[in-house]
């Protein structure tokens, strides 16, 4: 990717900052590899092979990168990817390869398929082999089986609070780690619940407004397809406790497929597994492993690759594949 | 001629009552002992359970089947029972004594709901 993409804001319809025409054409060139930052009112968008332009200050300006890594499924072993540890590998690799290290990385759940202790512990082994040691986690529904999370919160709670949320800063960006997927009830959708989100609401109370913050949970917490769960039912509550914030970015799993929504000051995020895709939204029966032929598998898996730079509104959002 | 067929006509449903009793009660009590309780099926499979709604007599044993490429669990909405986490091909048997309507659904995936009604 060496050519220089360029795209500014023509119409704002909605008065919001965002051409809808410009996003979505950023969107469709994001899968290849490029780059789309919010700079003061204008959606510009930069080729990869130009990150280090923007990303090149992070760690000389104080600023910040990261990586999200979701639903590593550590145990699937079925047609749709008969080697999860081989592409959770890669994935690792990739990181590594990123010309701006990041210095952290957040997993948002599904770390193992069937919560079994050995499937953490490899999950646990390959990491170890990515540059940033610090990992951050949530769980996801697969991390939660038979024990109300109790192994989860063992290897990966140490402080936090009650089903495993917390909160931590990082170079003045807030980070909040929420968990939607446990007291899960029939014919629902993923659930915060009130204790979290009295926490949620007091956790933020005193920031200033101008406080970056990023939520990062397993299920998306915007109403991707409810008819697959794919949603949170008292996520409405918890962004209003964010309402205040300049900047507020979120970023979820469970959907294994890359989906971008903005509203207002709120970014949301769907990142890839780096195990196996599932379908769009209502183009298959379910929600199930989608298997493509083995070549183009490494082509659909992928990580995020997220750089805070000081003065933009929005965090520079950058989706690679495996392949 | 017309009294001998009447008596024929008379004695047929006299013999079938008798044939009926030795085969009642007693008959069907010797069968569940022989371990032939009423059982029924349930396929999880495509994220949704099939039938989605069974109706079984009192004292069957359900059985559910995990054939989908995908792990799913089945747990009861009023906690009567509670599968471990079922991978493909693996199954969850429970004997329903008590006539009622039990819905359930999958822990994992909640949109998937299944009900067994008891007579």
């Amino acid at each position: 990717m060496t050519k220089k993409l360029k795209d500014e804001i023509l119409h704002d319809h909605n008065h919001d900052g965002v051409d809808r025409r410009g996003f979505l054409k950023c969107m469709a060139w994001a899968g290849t590899g490029a780059l789309c930052v919010m700079q003061g009112g204008v959606l510009k968008s930069y080729s990869l092979s130009r990150l280090s332009d923007l990303g090149g200050g992070a760690a000389a300006g104080g600023e910040l990168s990261f990586v999200q890594i979701s639903d590593s499924h550590m145990g699937f072993n079925k047609p749709a990817n008969p080697d999860v540890a081989g592409t959770l590998k890669a994935a690792v690799d990739k990181i590594n390869g990123l010309s701006a290290a990041p210095e952290f990385m957040l997993h948002t759940g599904d770390i193992s398929h069937l919560s079994k202790p050995e499937e953490f512990d490899t999950v646990d082994q390959i990491l170890k082999g990515a540059k940033p040691k610090d990992v951050f986690y949530v769980p996801g529904e697969h991390d939660v089986l038979n024990d109300d999370g109790k192994q989860f919160l063992e290897r990966y709670g140490k402080g936090s609070k009650g089903g495993g949320w917390y909160s931590f800063d990082k170079k003045g960006t807030h980070f909040i780690g929420l968990v939607n997927v446990m007291n899960l009830k029939a014919g629902g959708l993923g659930t915060l619940g009130h204790e979290q989100l009295e926490w949620i609401e007091d956790d933020v109370k005193h920031l200033k407004s101008s406080t970056p913050i990023v939520v990062f949970a397993h299920i998306p917490l915007w109403s991707v397809y409810p008819e697959w769960g794919w949603g949170t039912e008292d996520s409405a509550q918890a962004l209003a406790y964010l309402k205040k914030f300049g900047s507020v970015t979120v970023l979820n799993g469970h959907i294994h497929q890359i989906m971008q929504k903005v509203e207002g000051n709120v970014t949301f995020h769907t990142a890839a597994s780096t195990a196996f895709p599932q379908p769009q939204p209502g183009k298959a029966d379910s929600p199930g492993p989608m298997k493509v032929p083995a070549d183009q598998l490494r082509g659909i898996l992928g990580i995020t690759d997220v750089n805070y730079v000081r003065g933009q509104h929005a965090l520079a959002v950058v989706d690679s594949s495996l392949a | 001629m017309r009294r001998r067929v009447w008596i024929l006509v008379l004695a047929a449903p006299v013999l079938a009552a008798a044939v009926f009793l030795v085969s009642g009660p007693g008959g069907f009590t010797a069968r569940a002992e022989q371990g032939q309780a009423a059982s029924a099926e349930v396929k999880v499979d495509n994220f949704s359970f099939g039938p989605a709604t069974l109706t079984v007599p009192s004292g069957t044993t359900v059985t559910w089947t995990n054939r989908d490429d995908i792990p799913h669990t089945v747990v009861s909405d009023d906690k009567v029972f509670k599968s471990k986490v079922l991978d493909t091909d693996e199954k969850f048997s429970y004997t329903f004594t008590k006539p009622g309507t039990y819905g359930y659904f999958c822990s994992i995936h909640p949109k998937m709901t299944g009900k067994v009604v008891v007579q």
